[in-house]
Formats: structure tokens, sequence, C-alpha cells
């Protein structure tokens, strides 16, 4: 089993769709594209879960090394364990159904399927890199892609939106490369090189830990919408395609998540431990400034980029508490709020089609004229507000007890507040949900509207059916993540952190 | 003694009888410009195979002269760079009076960096240089109608002779103190008197003139717009990437135990070129006056990896100068395919390029997310392994400037990209737009890559990305 089989298949897909001319024979690609990178996912999943790899803590399945520029210490190393399988079904799903939603794109077609192939072969490699340059490439890989589309597909003040988009990401990315380059420099084991595993095992001296550290998480962090380097969320996420919204909160945002988690902390744990506090205080303000300023949003697309805001902090949040449940709720609560979010964003781009307008109190009593589509965007909702049954409300818990295992006043405060947060998330969502489908159908034409098409409903089932896997059977998902978290926290608790 | 002669300067030898072909051929009344362009686009390759075949290393002439891989690599890295710069220029030079004149002052500037790549002695390294540059401010000047071209022609030769100047000044305290000029005496010789660091800031200020790194930048803007294009490429290509290589080898070896003084300078001049490369370079609007500033901002990252001081910082250099010059002259090719057809240059006239011709756009675009480094493209590798070369000593403040850079110069660079593809005006580029517009994808397509200068992109295209191969050898070269 090679893991560069999810390299391969999209770059491969991403060359052929620019070969072919039809638009058609395009989507079609792009799909099919997409179905055997979920069917590869699972496949290698269930592969996974037969080794011996799949309940040892911090070992890697597949792997595999391919040398690259060796005298520098890189080296094309794939490997992945749970957390990171977890993280590449979630890709896989969110790139079928953004497939799916993007049918009817008749603007450049080739070229915007052509870019989402590039992004998703990102968020792949970054996923099953284990070599710190390999993942920092890809990390990049996955920008560009993400400001043509929404400077080319977007809408509203979409340049302005996509600038700052790319250049708080880049900017993301070259503190991360500052911290990349003290592990590379500051390592005890000369041979090491960028290889994750060998940095782990010998982690920097303190000082340089200290030092780094912030670089390395505030890198990773702005991707996932940290506290104050938020801004590029709301306006990225509002002007971008549908398609583009799903990738960029789904999939793009879990890489910063990913990289805080397996970077950040894993090979800098005396200074996770250290900062933690900070990390908690600017995630829990994410969790509260988000979900208050979504309380202040009446387009449909800036209330769930602002919530994203707020969800993403909990994966902060979680990360920061440094406890073994707290850390696999951050894991989980990627994958929910990748599932929800795209969603969400998928249903948005239905009703904007056919309304024309994103506005709350411009649309009403959507459930007589589109069905399908209000339901779905009811289960988005209640997902989002964590409703039991659905995967938000088994994450966002998993964070909450794990936060209360970290004794401390602090600790208590923050884990009320972003607690109180929920309280927040329902007044928002039910008062959305309810103006936008309940009441009087606002307008004549609404009635005539046609339901979602086969490709829509295709997505949304797709999508639907994965959040309520995690959401009903949650043990299946969370006996994946747990070595993988458990490695992290041995790491964390050998350092004399907690 | 003359097989050897031969064999170590095979390079210089083939660029020599270029020139004494064309002066003849000039004195016998000329030829058709297209078989003048095929005999030095021949002769080019010529040169280049053969620095490929052997590999050797050895002196000549009482240590004045020297040759090793390294020297071969990059010698050859600017016959390739000068072939590029022919092709490209080829429509511009065909319809020029003085096509036979252009290319003798360009292949003997190309014979001047040679020199100047495999000169083991200050006497000759400064021998080279100036014939790498005073033909140059010649070539400045060729585009006789227009009086800009004139004007940064005199500024060139003005500027250049000041730095010149001053470096033979720093070359006499030198000499003066040390009482030798040969680089390897010289390095054993140097004790860090007083009167040798100003020898060293003297020589380290002719550097800075002649790669205008900040502060003796200020030539460059001006002379890059004046110039006709394909003689801004040379000047940003090639006689940049040539001074650079000299610079390495010089401060690592003939300067190396004089570290201390050195060091910070170089920071300092890193840090400033960055900045004001990368400050002014946003507020642009000619393509050219762009590409000159961005090209002082590459200079302030190869300074930044120049700072590194190990082996992997030689090698990273060489490796990013290689990137650098597939990536700039694939700029300049596509800047100068739409000045000679459209005459148009600032970079609103780019506006809606994507709509109207895709294929140029998309090379262009490509070839400035190389400059900006952004992957997959091979500027990412250049500029990852100068940073991470830079940081090798630890001053974590010049690298995180320099992170920080690479954020400022992605966002005029991007312009250009959103000017193109984001703009929904109509396009600018007119006579672009009618001559590609009407015709089928793959149709333009076919035009875009067998015109003969813009098949010279494609071949850019395609080269960028067997750099970062190519880079592998490199590295392994040096360590």
């Amino acid at each position: 089993m090679n893991l560069n089989l999810f390299l391969l298949i999209p770059g491969l897909t991403a060359v052929a769709v620019l070969l072919l001319r039809q638009q058609s024979q395009v989507r079609m690609l792009a799909l099919a594209g997409s179905v055997v990178q979920l069917v590869l996912a699972i496949w290698v999943t269930a592969q996974f879960l037969a080794l011996p790899q799949a309940t040892t803590p911090g070992a890697m399945a597949f792997v595999s090394e391919y040398s690259w520029y060796p005298s520098l210490g890189i080296v094309h190393t794939t490997g992945v364990d749970g957390v990171s399988l977890s993280m590449i079904l979630l890709t896989a799903v969110v790139v079928l159904a953004g497939v799916l939603v993007s049918w009817k794109v008749t603007d450049r077609f080739q070229s915007f399927f052509f870019l989402l192939m590039l992004l998703s072969m990102g968020a792949y490699g970054f996923f099953i890199a284990q070599n710190l340059f390999v993942m920092f490439f890809f990390l990049e890989l996955a920008v560009i892609p993400k400001f043509l589309l929404i400077g080319l597909w977007g809408s509203g003040k979409r340049e302005y939106s996509a600038t700052k988009l790319v250049l708080m990401l880049m900017g993301a990315s070259a503190l991360v490369f500052v911290g990349l380059a003290g592990l590379y420099y500051g390592q005890s084991d000369a041979s090491a090189g960028f290889n994750m595993q060998a940095l782990a095992a010998s982690p920097l001296p303190l000082a340089s830990q200290l030092f780094f550290f912030p670089f390395a998480f505030i890198g990773f962090g702005v991707f996932t919408a940290l506290f104050p380097f938020h801004t590029w969320v709301p306006d990225g996420h509002s002007s971008a395609p549908t398609a583009a919204s799903m990738f960029l909160a789904g999939i793009s945002m879990k890489l910063g998540g990913y990289g805080a988690l397996r970077v950040a902390t894993f090979l800098m744990p005396e200074a996770a431990a250290y900062y933690s506090p900070w990390i908690v205080l600017l995630a829990a303000i994410a969790i509260l400034y988000g979900s208050f300023a979504t309380m202040m949003q009446t387009d449909l697309k800036y209330i769930n980029a602002y919530s994203s805001v707020s969800h993403t902090g909990f994966v902060l949040f979680g990360i920061g508490m440094l406890t073994k449940t707290s850390l696999q709720g951050a894991v989980l609560q990627m994958v929910s709020h990748g599932l929800m979010t795209a969603l969400f964003f998928a249903v948005i781009g239905m009703l904007y089609e056919r309304t024309h307008t994103r506005q709350v109190e411009k649309m009403g009593g959507l459930l007589k004229a589109v069905p399908f589509i209000s339901t779905v965007f009811v289960i988005a909702g209640l997902t989002s507000l964590g409703l039991p049954g659905f995967s938000g409300f088994v994450s966002e818990m998993m964070v909450f007890v794990g936060s209360w295992e970290r004794s401390g006043i602090f600790y208590r405060v923050a884990t009320v507040a972003a607690a109180a947060s929920i309280v927040v998330t329902a007044v928002y969502i039910l008062r959305a949900v309810g103006s936008v489908i309940m009441g009087p159908v606002q307008h004549e034409a609404y009635l005539q509207f046609e339901d979602a098409t086969w490709t829509e409903k295709l997505a949304a089932v797709v999508l639907i059916a994965a959040i309520l896997f995690i959401g009903l059977a949650p043990f299946v998902m969370n006996g994946w993540i747990e070595p993988g978290v458990q490695s992290v926290f041995q790491q964390v608790s050998a350092a004399g952190g907690r | 003694m003359w097989t050897d002669i031969l064999l170590l300067m095979r390079t210089e030898m083939m660029l020599i009888l270029i020139i004494f072909l064309l002066l003849f051929w000039k004195l016998g009344g000329g030829g058709r410009v297209q078989i003048v362009q095929a005999v030095v686009n021949g002769g080019l390759v010529l040169a280049l195979l053969l620095g490929f075949v052997l590999s050797d290393s050895g002196e000549l002439f009482g240590h004045m002269f020297r040759t090793n891989d390294l020297l071969r690599l990059e010698k050859n890295m600017l016959v390739l760079a000068a072939l590029l710069v022919s092709l490209l220029a080829s429509q511009w030079v065909a319809a020029h009076r003085h096509a036979m004149e252009f290319y003798l002052l360009m292949i003997s500037t190309l014979l001047g960096m040679c020199f100047m790549l495999s000169s083991a002695n200050l006497l000759m390294f400064y021998l080279g240089l100036e014939l790498a540059s005073i033909p140059l401010a010649a070539m400045v000047n060729f585009d006789l109608q227009r009086k800009q071209s004139a004007e940064a022609a005199f500024k060139m030769i003005v500027s250049s002779a000041f730095a010149s100047g001053i470096l033979l000044f720093g070359i006499s305290w030198l000499y003066g103190t040390t009482g030798t000029v040969d680089f390897d005496s010289l390095a054993t010789a140097l004790t860090g008197s007083p009167l040798q660091v100003l020898g060293v800031v003297a020589v380290l200020a002719g550097f800075g003139f002649k790669m205008s790194a900040v502060p003796f930048h200020l030539w460059t803007a001006d002379v890059y717009e004046g110039a006709p294009v394909p003689v801004t490429a040379y000047l940003s290509v090639l006689s940049k990437s040539a001074i650079l290589f000299v610079f390495v080898s010089v401060l690592y070896t003939v300067f190396g135990s004089m570290q201390q003084v050195w060091y910070i300078v170089i920071c300092v001049l890193a840090i400033g070129s960055m900045l004001v490369g990368n400050l002014f370079a946003m507020r642009q609007q000619n393509m050219k006056r762009f590409l000159a500033f961005s090209s002082i901002a590459q200079v302030g990252f190869i300074l930044v990896g120049v700072c590194g001081v190990n082996a992997t910082s030689s090698a990273a250099v060489v490796f990013f100068l290689l990137v650098y010059l597939f990536s700039n002259l694939g700029a300049f090719a596509i800047v100068q395919h739409i000045s000679q057809s459209t005459g148009k240059e600032t970079i609103d006239d780019y506006r809606g390029l994507a709509r109207a011709n895709p294929a140029l756009a998309w090379l262009l675009a490509i070839a400035l997310f190389s400059l900006a480094g952004i992957p997959p493209t091979a500027g990412f590798f250049g500029k990852f392994f100068l940073l991470l070369a830079g940081a090798g000593k630890g001053t974590w403040f010049l690298i995180i400037v320099a992170a920080l850079n690479m954020i400022v110069s992605l966002y005029y660079y991007l312009r250009v990209v959103k000017a193109m593809f984001m703009e929904t005006q109509a396009s600018r580029t007119g006579g672009l737009c009618g001559r590609y517009f009407h015709h089928g994808f793959v149709w333009r397509c076919l035009r875009v890559y067998f015109q003969p200068h813009a098949s010279v992109e494609a071949l850019l295209l395609i080269l960028l990305f067997h750099a970062v191969w190519l880079s592998i050898k490199i590295i392994l070269l040096k360590n």
C-alpha cells in the first residue's frame, strides 16, 4: 500500500481535466476522480485497522521513503496513523461533495476543476507527510489555488478577499517556516533532518522551544482562525464560490489544526505546556467573539463563516488544554466541523442559486418551496448547534469534558465561558433557520423553484451520512484517533507538562 | 600546454571564436540577420555542450585562471541564459540595423563574465569585470531612437565606472598591505588590520554597486526601464548572477578570515535590499521597473543565504540563481513578447490578458509564482534553501525579516496576476486580443508555441521544473 496514491490520483485527475474540452466530460472525470479518492480512503482505513499500528500509540502505518534532497535531510516520507486517516477521510468526503455541488460551473470549468483537484492534492499531501519539509511544501501548495478560486469565480469583493486570504495564509506559513528552521537547527540529533519521528524523539532544549513554539503555533493557528488572526475567514468564505468555501472551511482550516497538534505540540511539548494558558485564552476569545459576531450577521455565508471561527476555536481550545480527552475532542471536532460546515456552505450555495440572495431577512417559507434543501439546512443547523445524534455534539462534549479534567481556576472559567457559547450558537442558528425556511413564503417566484438536483442531493446525503456516522457511533472514529492522540499526550506528559 | 589551454578554457575559446567570426563577417559586409542569429545561437549551443562533456579542474597562466566543476556549472548557466536572451531578443534584433553588433557586444560581456568567474587573481577578476560591464552600456543604448535608452546608458556607464573605481581603490589597499593580488595568498595574508578592513569594505561596496544591493541600487530602476527589454533581461539575470557567483567565492575564501568584518555588513545589505526592493516594487506601474525592483529584492534574499556562511549556503545561492535565471527570463520573455506585439508595458495594460490569451497569462503567472517562491514551482525550493541556509548562523532576526518580506513580495507579484486574471474590464492589450481571440483554444496555443520567441517561454517553463531535479546534483556536488 503506497500512500502516494493520494497524490497521484488527484494529480492525474487535475492534468486529465485540462485535456478535456466538454463541460460534461470534465465534471464526470472530476467526479470519477473524487469517488476513487473516497474509495481509496475507505480502503486504506480498512487496511489500516487490521494492522498492529492501529492500536500502538505513535506508530505509523504504510511508511514509505523517497530521497528528495538527501543532503539537507529532506526525504519524501509518508505514513499515516488514525488521526491523519480521519483527516484524509474528511478530505475525501468534502472533495466529493464539493465536486458534486460544482456541477453547474460553466465559466472556465477546466481551470476550476483543475484547481479543486490541486487543492485536494495539497491537503492529502499535508496529511500523509512525515517530513516537515514535505508538509510545508503541501501546506503552501494548497494556498494559491484558493486565491485563484476566490478571485476568479468568487462573488462580492472577491479581489480584496482573495488577496487578504492569500497574504495572511502565506504570512502564516512564513511563521511556520521560522519554526521549522528552528527545529531543523536546534535538534540534538543531527541526522534527524526534517523527519518528524526523529525530531519527536529528541526534542529541542527548553529555551529554543519557548522561542520557536509561538512561530509554529501561531503560523498554523492562522489557518485555523486563531484570534486575532481570524480576519481572513469571514471575507474569504463569503466571497468564495460554493465548492471553494466548502474546501476552505472543511479542509483548509483543518490543515492548521492538524499542524498545531502534530508539529507545534508534538515536537515542542514543553513549550506547549508553557504556553497552554495563552492558547486557551485566545481560543476562548475566538469561541465567544465568533459566536457573538455571528449574532450580528444577516448574510448566510457570513453567519457560517463567523460560526466557523467559533467552532474551530474549540479545536485550539482542546489542543491548548492538553488533556488526552480534550486532544481527542479537538481532532474529532476538526472532522465534525469540516463535515458540518461543508454541508452548510453547500446548502447555502443551493439556496443562493435559486433565490439569488443570501440575506436572511429576504428569504422565508422555503420549506414549502424546496423541502429537500430546507431539510438539509435544518440538519446542518442542528449539527452546528450541537444536537445529540449529530457529530457536533460528540466532539464539543469531548472538548468540554477533557477541559474539565484540567484543574485550576483559570481553566475552569475558560471552560465555562466556552460552554456558554453553545447558547449563543443556538440563538443564531435557530433564528436563521426559522426565518429562512419557516414563516410565510416571501415571494411568489419561490414556489416555482426546482428542488435539489440529483448531484446536490447526493452531495448532501454523503455529508449527512458522514455526520450521522460520527454522531451515532462516535466510538468508532474515536478508536482510530485514540492511539495517535495518545502519542502526543505521552510526549507532553513526558516533558513534565500535564 | 596548448592542449591544456584548449581544454580548460573551452567555453571561453568557443566564445572568442564566435566573436572573431562575427568580426570578420562584419568586415566582409555581413549577412542576413537570420543566418547571423543561427550562427550565434548554434555557437552558444556548442559552447554549452562543450561545457557539459567533461568534468575537469586545473589552473593556467601561473595561477591567473582556474576552473573546476562548480565554475563550469556556473559558466554553463550563464551561457544557457545568454542563449535564452538571444532567443527572446530574436524578433527585436531582426528589425534592428545593427544586429551583428548586438551579438558582438553580448558575447563579449559573456566572455568577460567567464573570465571573471575563473579568475584566481584580483587583477584578472578586475579585467573580466570590466570586459563584462563596458559593452553592457553600449547594449543598453541599443534603442537608438529612444532618448531614455541613451540616458540609461549614460547612467549605467557613469555608475559602473564609479563602482569600478571604488573596487580598484579597495584592491590597491589590499595590495598595498599584503603585497599580493593572488586569491590564495591574499586569504592567508589578510590579518584584519585597519587598512585591510578599509580595503575589504571598498571592495564590498564595489560588489554592492554591481549587484545593485541597497544602498548602491539607485542606478538600477532607471537603467532597467530605459534599456530595451532583452537587455534588461540580460542585465537582471546574467550580470547579476555572474557577480554573485564571484562574490560568494571571494567572500568565503579570500575574505574568509575577516568574517567578523563583513558578516554584519552583508546582513544590513540583505535587509536593506529586501525592504527597499519590495516597498518600491509595490508602487511601480511599468513592468520593467517592477521587475527591476523585484530583482533588487531578490538580491536581498540571496544575501540572506550568503549570510549562512557554510557549504549549504553557496550551494543554495547557485541553485537559487539557476531557478532565478529561468523564472526571471520567463517573465521577461513574456513582457518582451507583449511589448513587441502591442507596445504596452504597464501593469494596467495587462488587464484581462487571461481572457484574451490564456496561455501567455498562465506562463507569466507561473514565472511570477516562481519568483515569489510558491510551490510547486522551482522558486519555492530556491527560496526555502536560501532561507534555511541563512538560518545556519542562528541570526534569527534576519530570517524573520526575510520570511516577512516574502509576503510583501507575494503581494506585488499577485498584483500582476490579479490584473491579468481578475479584471473584468476590456483588455487594453488590444493587438494581442485581436490576434488570438477569434481562434479556437488549440489553435491559439499552437500559435503561441510556434512563434520563435514565444517558444522560448514554453522551453523556459519546462526547464523551470527540471531545475528542481538538477539541483540535487548541485547540492550533492557541494556536500
